[in-house]
């Protein structure tokens, strides 16, 4: 039975429980609702809540577990020997998974009926011909185990399938049973209703955070299985970065590639200053003339169209880098330029994307400064002006020194939106990882070269590949030591005004 | 209305600090302040009374052209200080600001040192040469203000970590660091407790040795306490002005009656 189709009854009966859970407990109170503990809506969601949420839950983990079973069960039928040179078990597997799932798919398609699906013979059928005909490409011929084992997996998902089904829909109507036999006056349903959505609350944060948790374990599993591989002091200090196309390791035993990861933080760490370089200052003044200067109708048309700059995708910018402002630079830097120096040798440059990357983060500065601004209290202004200050040396002196905290937190942001951006430096700044000064040279970071070692076509399990995990990590750290940095100051400011 | 004490004192002088001829105040199309004519004497603490919304801060803020800032108000009318027009296109209404002080409602230090806080006027006035004169300024201010004993210790400690009192006072100080000649205070002891409101209310009878004070307050006990001339307001208008004295104790008008035998509110 399709999942859809259990979530439907589910939900039904859920629909029914709320009703029927409702009409009892008004039956219990006579029909008079003052009679009841809670409102008649309250025992009503208690029963549509014991209806939907333990059978949803289940329903999940079940779905999370079903398949790590039948793999299970399936992968003992392929033999040992079955798999081929160049191949693992896991990679059968998906064959097996694609196998079935084509079987399925010409089956709803009726060219074939179901009994003739699980009964072919790669003997007897060309499987891969008849599965072409209702669109479903293989790569390769079904090999005969393969068969066996999609077959053996069609049917034990369709068992487990239906046992699911029986299972969960029975939960739902247990928990209905359940919850109506205690929808009676005195039942405390607002109580147990309130407390209910209090842990769907807590669940749905838990998610976030739990993902997270994820996110940064998987980075650690193969950064230490990177530094298995790749010397951890080489990784850290050396002022190269030149991997080895084969990978590989020369005659004592160490790797041919140069994975440092300086030249990256540099390169980063350069377009990010430039960047902000950029984007500071021309956020913070045009905060200061919308907070303070603007009228309410200039307000209200500046700030959403600031803002529609953060709306931009990346890639719009690097392209922006790309055909415009590198050409620019070059016309001007370049060999035979208007200043007559010839600094820049190509379009792609660490000012290039510096430039374009702080336009692209002036609305970071600008919007979150605005919002600061406008929280330091009217009555600063009002004693400064009431002084005998002027506006100017109200914002100097008083607005800006009580936003500052807020604003160095604004900064921080952008920051480390600066440090992990990277559609503008593979379009902007090049790809040569170099430890130079000049600003016209072209140079690449850390997030450029997580891309282009991930894309590449070396081994997943080399030094080369897994090197971006490395990168990755060491990105995240900087990026949230910043973010911590940035919400502490953040924190620090709104408590002065309490 | 038992408990209120009114003093008769003195006026000092008669000279006219303020005068105010056919006021009008607009916020947009609202009427805030309808023809009023006051004088407000040197040497004198003026108290505003009416009840809320009827125009009393925004009459204040007429004087020292606080109105400025908000983008919708529209004055009308003659208002001299000193029998200059502090309304004319040549008078800079920073100076004048300079010149008339406010003290605001609710304390509104700024998040500076105590210290930074009285200088910030001085400062930006350019009314000290040195730091000696610069502390000499502080001190004298601090004193005035009635907190030099409670605050000599830590100059250097946030003025916003002081009590709420503390606070009110600071900022009378910071108002009087800028040698103005007339002082206004809206509603200065609305935010306070009684003690601190006692103190400040101790403060205001001493300045007004050197300034004109105007004070807007809902509390007519305490315009009886601490006003030698008190102005009635009702719905914009300047209902009866006159001794505090005669105010409270021979109303002329009904409304002035009502009003301080509590039937409006
Ligand atoms: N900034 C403003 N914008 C528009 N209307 C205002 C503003 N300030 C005050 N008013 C209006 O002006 C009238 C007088 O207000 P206000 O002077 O604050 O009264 P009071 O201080 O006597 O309580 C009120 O009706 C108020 O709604
Ligand atoms: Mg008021």
């Amino acid at each position: 039975m399709p999942v859809l189709w259990i979530v439907l009854i589910v939900l039904t009966l859920g629909g029914v429980g709320f009703v029927i859970g409702r009409m009892r407990a008004m039956a219990s109170a006579d029909g008079d609702p003052r009679h009841l503990h809670s409102l008649p809506n309250y025992y009503g969601t208690h029963v549509f809540l014991a209806v939907t949420v333990p059978s949803m839950l289940l329903l999940v983990m079940w779905l999370l577990v079903q398949p790590l079973v039948i793999n299970s069960q399936v992968s003992s039928l392929i033999p040992q020997e079955a798999v081929s040179e160049g191949s693992s078990l896991g990679l059968m597997m998906a064959d097996v998974r694609r196998v079935a799932d084509g079987l399925d798919t010409a089956v709803a398609a009726g060219a074939m009926t179901s009994e003739e699906a699980s009964q072919i013979r790669t003997e007897f059928t060309d499987i891969r011909e008849r599965l072409g005909a209702v669109g479903v490409a293989l790569g390769s011929d079904v090999r005969p185990e393969v068969l066996k084992a999609a077959q053996r997996y069609r049917e034990l998902s369709g068992r487990y399938g239906l046992i699911m089904a029986v299972v969960i829909i029975g939960i739902a109507l247990a928990g209905m049973a359940f919850a109506w036999s205690r929808s009676h006056a005195e039942f405390r349903a607002r109580n147990v209703v309130e407390s209910a959505i209090k842990s769907l609350l807590i669940l749905a944060s838990s998610i976030a955070i739990l993902t997270t948790v994820g996110i940064v374990l998987s980075l650690i599993f193969n950064t230490i299985e990177f530094f298995k591989l790749y010397p951890a002091a080489n990784f850290f200090f050396e002022p190269t970065w030149l991997p080895s196309f084969g990978g590989g390791t020369d005659s004592d035993g160490n790797p041919l590639s140069k994975l440092g990861i300086l030249p990256l933080l540099w390169g980063t760490l350069y377009i990010s200053v430039i960047a902000l370089l950029v984007a500071v200052p021309i956020g913070l003044f045009a905060a200061i003339y919308l907070s303070e200067y603007a009228g309410p109708a200039t307000r209200a048309f500046a700030k959403p169209m600031i803002e529609v700059l953060a709306g931009i995708p990346t890639i719009v910018y690097g392209l922006f880098a790309l055909l415009t402002v590198g050409p620019l630079l070059v016309d001007v830097f370049g060999a035979g330029g208007l200043l007559n120096v010839s600094w820049m040798q190509g379009g792609t440059a660490v000012m290039t994307a510096g430039l374009v990357m702080g336009i692209m983060l002036i609305p970071f500065v600008s919007s979150l400064s605005d919002d600061i601004i406008n929280a330091v209290p009217q009555a600063m202004r009002d004693g400064s002006l009431g002084l005998g200050a002027t506006k100017s040396e109200t914002i100097k002196q008083v607005v800006l020194p009580a936003a500052l905290p807020g604003i160095v937190g604004a900064i921080l942001l952008a920051a480390s939106r600066a440090i992990g951006e990277t559609m503008i430096v593979v379009l902007g700044a090049g790809a040569a990882a170099r430890l130079s000064m000049n600003p016209f040279d072209a140079m690449t970071t850390v997030t450029a070269k997580i891309v282009s070692q991930l894309t590449g076509d070396a081994d997943f399990a080399s030094p080369e590949a897994l090197v971006a995990f490395a990168l990755g990590m060491t990105l995240f750290l900087v990026t949230l030591g910043l973010n911590i940095f940035a919400l502490y100051i953040v924190r620090k400011y709104r408590e002065q005004y309490e | 209305m038992n408990d209120m004490r009114i003093v008769e004192r003195k006026v000092d002088a008669n000279e006219v600090k303020i005068s105010a001829r056919t006021c009008q105040v607009y916020y947009g199309d609202t009427h805030a302040i309808k023809d009023v004519d006051v004088d407000i004497q040197d040497k004198t603490v003026t108290a505003f009374i009416g009840p809320s919304g009827c125009g009393k801060s925004t009459f204040l803020r007429c004087l020292n052209r606080m109105n400025d800032t908000i983008d919708i108000c529209r004055v009308e009318g003659d208002i001299h200080l000193d029998g200059e027009d502090i309304y004319d296109p040549k008078v800079d209404p920073v100076q004048l600001r300079a010149k008339v002080g406010m003290v605001f409602q609710k304390p509104n230090p700024f998040p500076k040192s105590i210290y930074d806080n009285i200088a910030y006027g001085p400062r930006i006035h350019g009314l000290a040469k040195t730091k000696a004169d610069l502390d000499e300024i502080v001190e004298k201010s601090l004193r005035r203000g009635a907190i030099w004993d409670e605050v000599k210790d830590r100059l250097h400690a946030p003025g916003t970590g002081l009590s709420g009192g503390q606070q009110q006072r600071l900022c009378i100080a910071r108002a009087i660091a800028t040698e103005p000649e007339v002082l206004l205070m809206d509603e200065p002891c609305s935010a306070l407790d009684p003690i601190a409101t006692a103190q400040v209310e101790e403060l205001i009878d001493e300045l007004r040795a050197r300034y004109s004070v105007v004070i807007v307050t809902h509390s007519m006990q305490q315009a009886a306490r601490v006003s030698q001339k008190t102005a009635f307001f009702h719905l914009g208008n300047l209902v009866e002005f006159g001794e505090t004295g005669q105010i409270f104790t021979n109303p002329q008008d009904p409304r002035t009656e009502s009003y301080i035998t509590g039937r409006i509110g």
